[in-house]
């Protein structure tokens, strides 16, 4: 070693031994890089070839015959008229049951239960719940909702069954939605004598309905894809009817039998259309996975949209 | 000598003046553990009393028990009586509603936090939250609290937008200004200049002084030079006891405990 200027110069094979140290230490990182890179591309693959084979089948079946056409014997008669009505109303009812009772479990088990063993409890279950096989929930539809509430093989309670299925997901997006929330502001709010109600209505769930609507929304786009639960409560795979209309002409205007008919829904459509011999119905099976599918991927979109607004809205 | 006797003995230009909150034999549990152990003293109305004292003394939780914030969490006790002058309201009595109490005691946090509303609604939310919905009467107390809490220049012309796209020091006024809205008799400030630079810091503690012409205020800081410039009256804690309390003038210049001098020396905390 030498000194230049009060500066200690090391010798030119030091820094040849470092730089190739350094260089093999990074190969690490080059090989992952790689790899990695190999996994997201094969994964987006499989979701782009199962796109392509969808669109390559069906769009071309895809019409507004095939929109408004019950099913039929004849593949090109046949359409999934009664199939999307079916999957609409039982969305409704899926929605208008999952939203308040997880929005109002969430909030109560993040606002107002005393942390103790029994809500750590019902917590832990939660989470279980969430990840209980979908076909369960339909024998248990099938034995509360349809047998021992005689709701019968209907649109309620398909939806019943689909609600109780997605009921967890809502319920951990209330939760983590209000968790977001800074202690703070619920104390600000506190501070100025408002009630735990008032904190709730006026600031929580303003504060976190971007985060609830988009759980909600995945939670919907969940349902829509089931068929396990609603062929076990027997929902029929043949229907040329339409369920009655809920919008009367005549007092009192509003009708709710259509809640206790029979149904079908999208999947169930397409995998009757899928599992028959021969292929004439596989186009019609196709086109039905593709509406499917771009139902799902436009509301996972409207999900990320409505984050994004949320988090643009709301800074602490 | 007991800290009320200290209080008695005030001179130094600071006026005798009548009692806002007279506070009791104040203990405070967290859980078995006691935080506040028999906290007696009388704060003085129209007057800012400030808390001083090292981490962890018991100074912020001796405020957030005279605005009952501490009922918001589990496993909490108090015991003894804190009582409010002139009505002799208890606020920890039996029956007592927090909701009334703080109803009556404003509270600045150490972090501005505003609520992601409009300027204008954070003000109005304690008077909607007490029954005003009028417009007329809102725009009123809206502009007279701005006006105290010094910001109402800054912001007269957008009032409805956003009041996140305020600095931090115009924040926090805002925050004082939605406190002292609905006429509270004291307001609490839980260090509220530690999130802020040195200008707002001082716009803060002006505002604080020009405030005790009409609330009581009572101030936690850790900041001493703070407590020095704006405070009348000076208590300081240590280990959840209150070890001084007395004219801000005599504690700093003259302190008759040597925790107090040692504190206020530097040589702890």
């Amino acid at each position: 070693m030498s000194c230049a200027g009060g500066f200690i110069v090391l010798p030119e094979h030091f820094f040849q031994r470092q730089k190739k140290q350094a260089h093999q230490r990074r190969a690490i990182d080059r090989w992952f890089q790689r790899i990695g890179l190999l996994l997201t591309l094969m994964t987006l693959g499989i979701l782009g070839i199962l796109l392509l084979n969808l669109v390559g089948n069906g769009l071309m079946r895809i019409d507004w015959q095939f929109l408004t056409s019950f099913p039929s014997r004849r593949a090109g008669e046949a359409g999934v008229l009664s199939a999307w009505v079916g999957t609409l109303l039982l969305m409704m009812v899926t929605a208008g049951v999952a939203i308040p009772f997880g929005v109002a479990a969430g909030i109560y088990l993040e606002e107002y239960a005393p942390k103790n063993k029994w809500t750590d409890f019902v917590e832990i279950n939660i989470a279980n719940l969430a990840g209980v096989p979908s076909i369960l929930y339909g024998l248990m539809a099938l034995g509360l909702f349809v047998y021992q509430f005689r709701f019968g093989q209907s649109i309620l309670s398909g939806g019943l069954a689909l609600a109780c299925l997605v009921l967890p997901i809502v319920i951990v997006a209330t939760r983590e939605s209000l968790r977001t929330i800074p202690a703070n502001i619920r104390e600000a709010a506190f501070a100025l004598g408002a009630t735990r109600w008032q904190a709730v209505w006026h600031h929580l769930l303003p504060y976190s309905t971007g985060g609830i609507a988009t759980g909600v929304i995945l939670a919907m786009s969940r349902a829509i894809g089931e068929s396990a639960p609603l062929i076990t409560i027997g929902a029929l795979t043949f229907i040329a009817f339409l369920p009655p209309t809920p919008v009367l002409s005549h007092p009192p205007f509003l009708s709710f039998e259509w809640l206790f008919s029979p149904f079908t829904a999208l999947p169930i459509q397409m995998f009757n259309w899928v599992s028959r011999p021969g292929e004439d119905f596989q186009p019609n099976a196709a086109a039905a996975g593709l509406i499917l599918m771009l139902i799902t991927l436009s509301m996972n979109g409207a999900a990320i949209l409505l984050r994004k607004r949320a988090q643009r809205n709301i800074k602490w | 000598m007991n800290p009320q006797s200290a209080s008695s003995e005030v001179t130094g230009g600071v006026n005798q003046s009548s009692t806002k909150v007279r506070i009791e034999k104040l203990s405070f549990f967290y859980g078995t553990h006691q935080v506040l152990k028999s906290v007696s003293m009388d704060i003085p109305a129209l007057q800012v009393t400030a808390l001083i004292g090292p981490s962890g003394c018991g100074k912020t939780t001796l405020l957030r028990c005279l605005n009952r914030m501490h009922d918001l969490y589990p496993g909490n006790r108090y015991e003894g009586s804190v009582h409010v002058q002139p009505d002799g309201m208890d606020i920890l009595g039996p029956g007592m509603d927090p909701i009334q109490v703080r109803m009556r005691f404003g509270m600045v946090f150490q972090k501005p936090n505003p609520f992601p509303k409009s300027i204008y609604e954070n003000v109005a939310y304690g008077l909607r939250l007490q029954g005003m919905n009028k417009r007329r009467d809102l725009d009123e107390r809206v502009e007279k609290a701005l006006r105290e809490a010094a910001i109402w220049d800054e912001v007269k012309s957008r009032l409805h937008q956003m009041a996140h796209n305020l600095s931090g020091g115009q924040q926090q006024r805002l925050c004082i200004a939605r406190a002292i809205a609905t006429d509270p008799d004291v307001v609490l400030f839980d260090e509220p200049t530690s999130a802020l630079d040195p200008i707002a810091t001082s716009k803060i503690e002006e505002l604080i002084v020009e405030l005790k012409k009409r609330v009581t205020v009572l101030i936690v800081t850790h900041n001493l030079q703070q407590a020095g410039r704006i405070s009348d009256m000076t208590a300081f804690m240590y280990l959840g006891e209150l070890v001084e309390f007395g004219s801000t003038n005599q504690l700093f210049t003259n302190p008759s405990k040597p925790q107090t001098e040692d504190y206020i020396s530097g040589r702890f905390g």
